[in-house]
């Protein structure tokens, strides 16, 4: 399971990148993947739409579950991964390549933790 | 009294003991006192097999079967080829559970593949559900489908069967969305009414085609207007007059429903009958109800299987966009038997022949002093003429030879004539009709 | 095997209809199809031959034992389809007078008299088409009726979390908010969360008796009382009705609004996915809220949820099936149900762990974690290795609260034969995941084909013939 030194992660493992203090890309984590087996479709949202922190702004399915992506940060979405739609099997082959977003105009911030302290989460959630 | 309990007194007193009882009231223990039944329900005694025969024979010869019906309005009395009701007896069509288990039940999804393909050419449409429970549940379920942002008003036209206007008017009372309908004016969708009622609130629009009246609507106009507008267009069509006529993919709908009960279900006293729903490529994971799709296993066969899941309500639970769980597989199958018996021919002569036949009636009637279409307009196998009288005279004087006459509505009568009716029969009810003008 | 559309030859046909005896309609251009009509071309030989086929790669009640936990899949009667079948039943048109379908009219009253006996009702829709449409139907009567009183605030129904995905999908249907409350650790409503969730917002609540686990909720008195209280209505979810013909009515336990499933306890066949009937019943007051046709009744105003008047043969099997049994058969039926299942799990409680140790209804909760931990081998194994046993596999991963589970209902109409020898194969398994765990997962080995690729099934959807235009 794989923890990336330079990311921040969100308790819904969420795992973000941030450029600077306004922008920044999504995706979610080794472990979410993992949890979520075989991933078959991403509903995406749309350039422009809002994210906001602990809503959902996209939502993965496997054969048996739907998931919901929560926003790690309240900011506009700026770019989508349209790659994700046609080969939602990138997120569990590379759920750190695999971004959903990128983000800009970064308001607040959630409650993130450092790969450290996620590592220890996914440890008792698991 | 009947039974279908194998197990014998002794056996019964056995398996209690084996189980850890020593009476029935030991197992409902945990019933209150006050809820648990002392006293047998107030139903009859219980019946053999040949006294339950007789007693329900006796209740279906209550009702008058009449040799020839010229009524539609939703109920279609096509001819049934004999086998498609041996297909459909068989025991492991007819009692088998919903195919989840896809090993053990590769016959039951395979015919829903083909039902599903079969929808798809009738109506142009790529992709189709496994079906859902009649065509007016169908177009209801359809509204569900577009509603996007604030696109949340579904238009519906009022020339649309009034049962399936009532239904979609209950769907949009449960979701709290609004439902507004188009007025009709002479026997068709208003166009300037439907121009001005569009606006970026609107999701879709619902035409029925031939509509109610049995009107041919100018749908590709229509559609033309709604997509303008940017709403979606969904169509709501009798599978039959498809057969023969543009397709709601060639009239550029989004959407295509419709009650297939015409493809081989009796009419039944209204049902079961069997909703349709078909759509174009990208509102594949917006249709609701079960989905068969194909795949392989590991030894690569072909294999089919529930799919798309994900949609539905065992998933989804409070977050799906329908509770639909069961579809109508049994009626799916009958239409699936009845299309592959007719084939492309046989359907079209159906078509064809309904169509004729119809035209034939109604230029017969229309001889009758007093007598014609109440519409103008090109029209399929329905019509509505004025009469002289009142449609209860002339239907009292048809049923007395065992014809079942048009429909009572607001302009005149309702006609339909499907390929059953032979010419020398529709003679005799444009005699008997004739009489009763007089 | 082959689909029909690559059977099909060009020009063969089977010869149903004769030539037209009138003249031929002239087809405006504008309105023709010029799209192709790609339906098979077949002879009555090979129809009759494919849909055989077909049929022996299918399962029915007539092939063996089906404990699907929830389902009911009790021995559907010959007798019902044979009334079903009569003219007198199938060549009525819905719209023809009244008078002239006295018939039909009895089916419908004797069929509603009936059922308010057995569950304590009023009154009775048909229109419902299958459960889940009932919940539906019975949802917007709840609604209808706080809209009536002027209560349009009551906008949470609160369901369990043990309950089937259709009560809470339905809820959001009806345009309610659902408030899930969690079971206790024996299965049944949890009293303080119910107290806490209820408030003068609540519509209603919605309940299964027995629930999902296959227990009686011993409280039920008390459940409907509190929800009363706050001025809510009781809804019941008339699926595991099998368990209390006979012995308890809904309406004697507080229900205001019940849906039946005449597809379970009421014998009618599932047909491979439908049709059903989901009737619903309510009390007086309610009785007014019941759904009408526009078309058939010249209803102007209220619900409707189906064209004319519901599934109609459905309603007359279930009729036949009732008359049949008459009031001890019916409550026979269900003592048998909740007997037999009893009886099955005291034959398995010594192998497999009961999610609950308590005395079932019809139907009974495994919970394979331990066995799965143990040796890798799942609920769904089990299940699908049971095929290999002639058995059809019991209901996975339902309900939601248990992990691994396996709901078995045997229904009434199975011998103890069938019950020891069901019993047998389930033991027989659980050993062989001790010695041969990879047997089980590569199961089924006996069936036409094996497990299928769903990922690929969702991610690169197949859902027709492909004709090459």
């Amino acid at each position: 399971m794989a923890f990336p030194e330079e990311l921040k992660y969100s308790k819904t493992h969420e795992w973000i990148k941030f450029n600077d203090d306004e922008t920044a890309t999504v995706g979610i984590t080794d472990f979410a993947q993992h949890e979520l087996g075989e991933l078959v479709f991403v509903d995406l949202p749309a350039e422009g739409d809002s994210m906001s922190i602990g809503e959902s702004f996209a939502e993965v399915e496997s054969v048996k579950a739907v998931s919901e992506v929560n926003g790690p940060v309240d900011a506009e979405i700026e770019a989508v991964n349209a790659d994700l739609q046609d080969n939602p099997q990138l997120i569990n082959e590379q759920p750190y390549e695999a971004w959903f977003v990128k983000v800009k105009n970064i308001t607040a911030k959630d409650e993130l933790m450092d790969a450290a302290q996620y590592e220890e989460f996914t440890k008792k959630e698991g | 009294m009947g039974s279908y309990v194998p197990s014998t007194a002794d056996e019964r007193k056995e398996m209690l003991a084996q189980a850890g009882y020593s009476s029935i009231e030991d197992m409902y223990a945990d019933i209150p006192e006050s809820v648990y039944l002392k006293k047998p329900l107030n139903l009859p005694e219980g019946l053999s097999e040949f006294e339950v025969r007789k007693k329900m024979s006796d209740i279906a010869s209550e009702n008058k079967v009449f040799g020839t019906i010229l009524r539609g309005a939703g109920a279609y009395d096509h001819y049934i080829p004999s086998i498609v009701k041996y297909v459909t007896a068989k025991e492991e069509f007819l009692t088998s559970y919903t195919p989840y288990q896809a090993e053990i039940s590769q016959g039951v999804l395979q015919s829903i593949f083909e039902y599903q393909t079969m929808i798809c050419t009738l109506t142009g449409m790529d992709v189709s559900n496994a079906s859902v429970y009649d065509g007016a549940t169908a177009a209801a379920e359809a509204m569900g489908m577009c509603v996007k942002g604030k696109r949340k008003v579904t238009l519906v036209s009022a020339a649309a069967h009034p049962d399936v206007i009532a239904v979609m008017k209950t769907y949009a009372f449960g979701t709290g969305r609004e439902l507004k309908i188009v007025p009709a004016k002479d026997g068709k969708t208003n166009i300037e009414a439907l121009k001005s009622m569009l606006d970026d609130s609107v999701a879709s629009f619902v035409l029925q085609q031939p509509n109610f009246y049995g009107i041919i609507e100018d749908a590709d106009k229509l559609g033309e207007i709604a997509h303008a507008a940017g709403a979606k267009f969904t169509m709501s069509c009798n599978p039959m007059y498809l057969a023969i006529m543009k397709t709601p993919a060639e009239c550029g709908a989004d959407i295509a429903v419709g009650d297939a009960q015409p493809l081989g279900m009796a009419i039944a006293y209204g049902g079961p009958y069997l909703g349709y729903m078909a759509a174009k490529h990208e509102l594949m994971r917006s249709l609701p109800g079960r989905i068969v799709g194909q795949t392989t296993d590991n030894a690569g066969n072909r294999v089919f299987v529930l799919t798309l899941q994900a949609r539905e309500q065992h998933i989804r639970r409070e977050k799906a966009s329908s509770n639909i769980c069961s579809n109508q597989a049994l009626c799916a199958l009958t239409a699936g038997v009845y299309m592959s018996t007719m084939g492309p021919c046989g359907l079209k002569s159906a078509a064809k022949q309904s169509m004729s036949k119809a035209h034939y009636l109604a230029s017969e009637l229309c001889k009758i002093p007093g007598v014609s279409l109440a519409y103008s307009g090109d029209y399929f196998h329905e019509f509505v003429t004025k009469m002289p009288v009142k449609a209860e005279t002339i239907n009292d004087a048809l049923a007395k030879s065992g014809i079942l006459g048009g429909l009572a509505v607001e302009d005149g009568m309702l006609w339909c004539v499907t390929e059953k009716a032979s010419r020398e029969k529709l003679n005799e009810a444009v005699r008997i009709v004739k009489g009763a003008c007089a | 095997m082959k689909l029909s559309f690559e059977k099909s030859a060009a020009g063969r046909k089977c010869f149903v209809l004769p030539q037209c005896d009138v003249p031929a309609v002239e087809i405006p251009q504008k309105l023709e199809r010029k799209a192709p009509l790609h339906l098979p071309e077949l002879s009555e030989t090979e129809v009759s031959r494919h849909y055989t086929a077909l049929s022996h790669r299918a399962f029915g009640v007539n092939c063996g034992f089906y404990p699907l936990g929830s389902c009911t899949m009790k021995y559907n009667p010959r007798i019902n389809e044979e009334i079903a079948a009569l003219p007198g039943f199938t060549a009525i048109h819905p719209l023809q007078p009244k008078d002239t379908v006295n018939g039909c009219s009895k089916v419908i009253d004797l069929t509603e008299k009936y059922l308010c006996e057995i569950t304590g009702m009023d009154g009775v829709t048909f229109q419902p088409a299958a459960g889940a449409h009932g919940e539906f139907t019975g949802l917007l009567l709840i609604k209808s009726y706080h809209v009536s009183c002027g209560d349009t605030k009551r906008k949470k129904i609160i369901i369990p979390d043990s309950a089937h995905g259709t009560n809470p999908a339905s809820a959001t249907m009806a345009g309610f908010e659902v408030i899930s409350i969690s079971s206790g650790p024996d299965g049944c409503i949890d009293l303080c969360a119910l107290s806490d969730a209820l408030g003068d917002d609540t519509a209603g609540l919605m309940l299964t008796n027995p629930n999902t686990v296959g227990l009686f909720d011993k409280n039920i008195l008390k459940i409907t009382e509190m929800v009363h209280k706050v001025g809510g209505l009781c809804y019941y979810d008339g699926a595991n009705l099998n368990a209390i013909m006979g012995v308890a009515r809904p309406g004697d336990m507080g229900f205001d609004v019940v849906h039946l499933n005449l597809h379970k306890s009421f014998s009618t066949p599932h047909g491979g996915g439908g049709p059903g009937s989901g009737p619903v019943g309510c009390k007086e007051f309610l009785k007014k809220f019941l759904p009408k046709s526009a078309l058939a009744d010249g209803a102007t105003e209220g619900l409707q949820v189906k064209a004319f008047y519901g599934n109609f043969l459905v309603v007359v099997k279930a009729l036949t099936y009732i008359l049949t049994l008459g009031a001890e058969g019916i409550r026979e039926a269900s003592v048998n149900a909740v007997l037999n299942a009893n009886y099955m799990m005291s034959k398995l409680s010594g192998t497999y762990d009961m999610a609950y140790n308590h005395t079932c209804m019809h139907e009974f909760v495994m919970c394979l974690d331990k066995l799965k931990r143990e040796t890798g081998v799942s609920a769904l194994d089990v299940a699908k290795s049971l095929i290999d046993f002639g058995v059809h596999p019991p209901t996975m991963y339902f309900p939601m609260i248990v992990h691994e589970a396996l709901m078995v209902e045997p229904t009434e109409t199975e011998s103890r034969e069938t019950l020891d020898e069901a019993a047998e194969a389930f033991i027989k398994l659980y050993k062989m995941a001790h010695e041969d765990a990879e047997r089980m997962h590569t199961a089924p080995h006996t069936a036409p084909v094996g497990r299928p690729d769903e990922v690929t099934a969702a991610r690169n959807p197949i859902l027709k013939y492909d004709f090459g235009d």
